[in-house]
């Protein structure tokens, strides 16, 4: 591809500019060389970026199908998938990513909607807003939750009590829990749905659809998301990879979610972590596969850690 | 920045406010969800135990040697790994887009970028653990095949070193992911003109491409810094809160108020709040520099 843009460059120094003419032949052979000899620096550092990719996945594959002496073989995925406690915890945090992308896609899609058609003016904090999960990290958030719905909630720098600590009932912990995802994937559901409603021009939608007489839950579940779907299912992918291996916020709130579970058995086990590890990964891969897919590789693919 | 440009019929003082009305479930969430935890550790930080104002937590902040150490190493890891990674990641955006390789190379690169810069937390630890700790797969190739004992050598998986090339394993792909639009962005008429001027390869890179996307590198740098500083779960699987950086000293204090001082642990948090806001700012600054030439 390189010599073909070279070959190009050449052509039209030679016809309509002159400037290089005079150049010479051998500056553009050394500069072709260069090209090669960059050809060469670039399989090597794909090369190298290739090897510390899978290293790592293949020692770990390579450690769990050696449970058993002398064989290769899926004995640890097997125990793994055993133990009660892993469709457990595995269940609970896939229904907790779920009640994330919902309440997220309930919230985020009439604002950013709504902010776009309506109220322009409200467009900088609303991103301010989606970039302080970037300022607070999750232990810090979570950190914050606890002092804040742990105890009996007031207004902070009052004494004015709004409710009953959240903490204390199992229902409450997750609906904090599940806040807390919101808080996390935000950025990235924010982000993805607004870039997802510039692309297909809401207004002219929406007064197309108004015109015909549709009312505002019409417009938005009939018109509005369809149009972003794929946006808003790349945002949803990410918060699903996001959401099941999280360990932070639900370790220190006490939900017995995955990642949690993964980091205990971790503490007891030699194998069974590591084919659990290397499904997490599949799965990761596959939600990554996914919004390549949907988005036509035009995703946004980055989380929080 | 185009869309602001927008057309919009100009809403009346009435209908106005109605419009905001249509927002506040979204605002009300960051109240309760964002702002108010926030609030109650900025709060936190300036009381002591007796309940009394005071500015003696974050004075204690910066006397507590294992606190500032627990800065230091957060710090450094974080550098280490943004510098390391973010000219790694640069690099294998390079090869990717401007360097000529095969074009389903870049999107399988990308695609494994955007898996591996997920892929965090206890899975990676573990995977890191078969792979470089006493027992692990590369330890023992070297050891076996090579004679080298990477732990008789002084490498060890559960200190910063160990924790650094973990930490490479998500930051230089986020680098990648970063960097490709700004390859991307790099137009041809720029290094035809170079070219036709009669610069050499090296003197477009060094005079004309490098100066467009230094603001990019830098400010994806930072990034990756932020990256690296906030995480919590990947150093805590490995050592189990043995290595003391800033995130494992604050989930202690969570944990159970090992200070002693509840005050001076919604310091220590406000602290990591202050830089990670400084290295945003720093970051949006260069963002907004790097948009002048790219995109």
């Amino acid at each position: 591809m390189a010599s073909k843009g070279l070959r190009k460059v050449v052509a039209m120094s030679d016809t309509s500019f002159d400037i290089s003419v005079d150049q010479g032949e051998p500056d553009k052979k050394t500069r072709s060389l260069l090209r090669i000899g960059g050809r060469f620096w670039s399989w090597v550092w794909f090369i190298l970026g290739a090897i510390y990719f899978l290293v790592p996945l293949f020692a770990t594959l390579r450690h769990s199908l050696r449970m058993e002496r002398d064989v290769l073989g899926f004995k640890a995925y097997e125990r793994a998938f055993e133990d009660p406690s892993f469709l457990e915890t595995f269940l609970l945090s896939n229904a907790l990513a779920v009640a994330t992308i919902l309440c997220s896609t309930l919230l985020i899609v009439p604002t950013a909607y709504w902010i776009r058609l309506r109220l322009p003016q409200a467009r900088r904090i609303a991103e301010f807003i989606t970039l302080l999960p970037f300022v607070i990290p999750a232990i810090i958030l979570v950190f914050g939750l606890i002092r804040t719905y742990s105890t009996h909630f007031t207004i902070p720098f009052t004494d004015i009590e709004l409710f009953q600590p959240l903490t204390t009932t199992k229902f409450g912990t997750y609906a904090l829990i599940t806040a807390g995802y919101m808080v996390l994937a935000m950025p990235y559901m924010y982000r993805s749905v607004d870039t997802g409603m510039r692309v297909v021009d809401i207004r002219t939608l929406t007064e197309a659809a108004q015109s015909l007489g549709a009312g505002w839950f019409t417009i938005i579940t009939q018109v509005i998301l369809p149009n972003v779907r794929s946006a808003l299912l790349s945002g949803a992918l990410l918060t699903f990879a996001i959401v099941v291996g999280e360990v932070t916020l639900a370790s220190f709130l006490g939900v017995d979610a995955f990642g949690p579970y993964l980091f205990l058995i971790g503490q007891h086990k030699a194998y069974e972590p590591a084919a659990l590890s290397f499904v997490t990964f599949l799965m990761t891969w596959f939600a990554m596969g996914m919004i390549q897919f949907v988005t036509g590789g035009q995703g946004q693919a980055t989380g929080a850690h | 920045m185009a869309q602001t440009s927008m057309t919009l019929p100009k809403a009346k003082e009435p209908s106005n406010l109605k419009n905001w009305l249509g927002v506040s479930p979204f605002f009300l969430f960051a109240i309760m969800f964002i702002l108010f935890p926030s609030l109650y550790l900025v709060e936190g930080s300036f009381f002591n135990q007796e309940g009394q104002f005071t500015l003696q937590n974050y004075v204690l902040l910066l006397q507590t040697p294992a606190i500032v150490n627990a800065y230091k190493l957060s710090i450094q890891i974080s550098a280490a790994t943004a510098i390391g990674g973010g000219i790694f990641g640069f690099l294998l955006a390079y090869s990717i887009t401007v360097g000529g390789l095969p074009r389903q190379l870049r999107s399988a690169l990308i695609t494994f970028s955007g898996v591996a810069s997920n892929f965090a937390g206890v899975p990676l630890a573990f995977a890191f653990i078969a792979t470089l700790g006493r027992r692990g797969f590369v330890t023992l190739l070297l050891k076996d095949n090579l004679n080298i004992d990477l732990y008789q050598a002084g490498f060890d998986l559960y200190t910063f070193w160990g924790l650094t090339a973990i930490y490479m394993f998500f930051q230089f792909p986020l680098m990648v992911l970063v960097m490709v639009p700004a390859l991307d962005g790099l137009k041809r008429e720029w290094r035809e003109a170079a070219e036709n001027l009669g610069a050499s390869y090296f003197q477009y890179w060094t005079r004309v491409a490098m100066p467009i996307l230094l603001p990019s590198i830098l400010g994806s740098m930072i990034l990756l810094f932020g990256n690296a500083f906030g995480a919590y779960a990947t150093a805590y699987a490995l050592t189990g809160g043995r290595l003391g950086i800033i995130t494992i000293q604050i989930g202690a204090q969570i944990r159970g108020d090992v200070l002693h001082n509840p005050g001076l642990g919604y310091a220590m948090a406000m602290g990591m709040v202050i830089i990670m806001a400084i290295s945003l700012v720093g970051y949006s600054w260069l963002q907004k520099v790097s948009e002048r030439w790219l995109r």
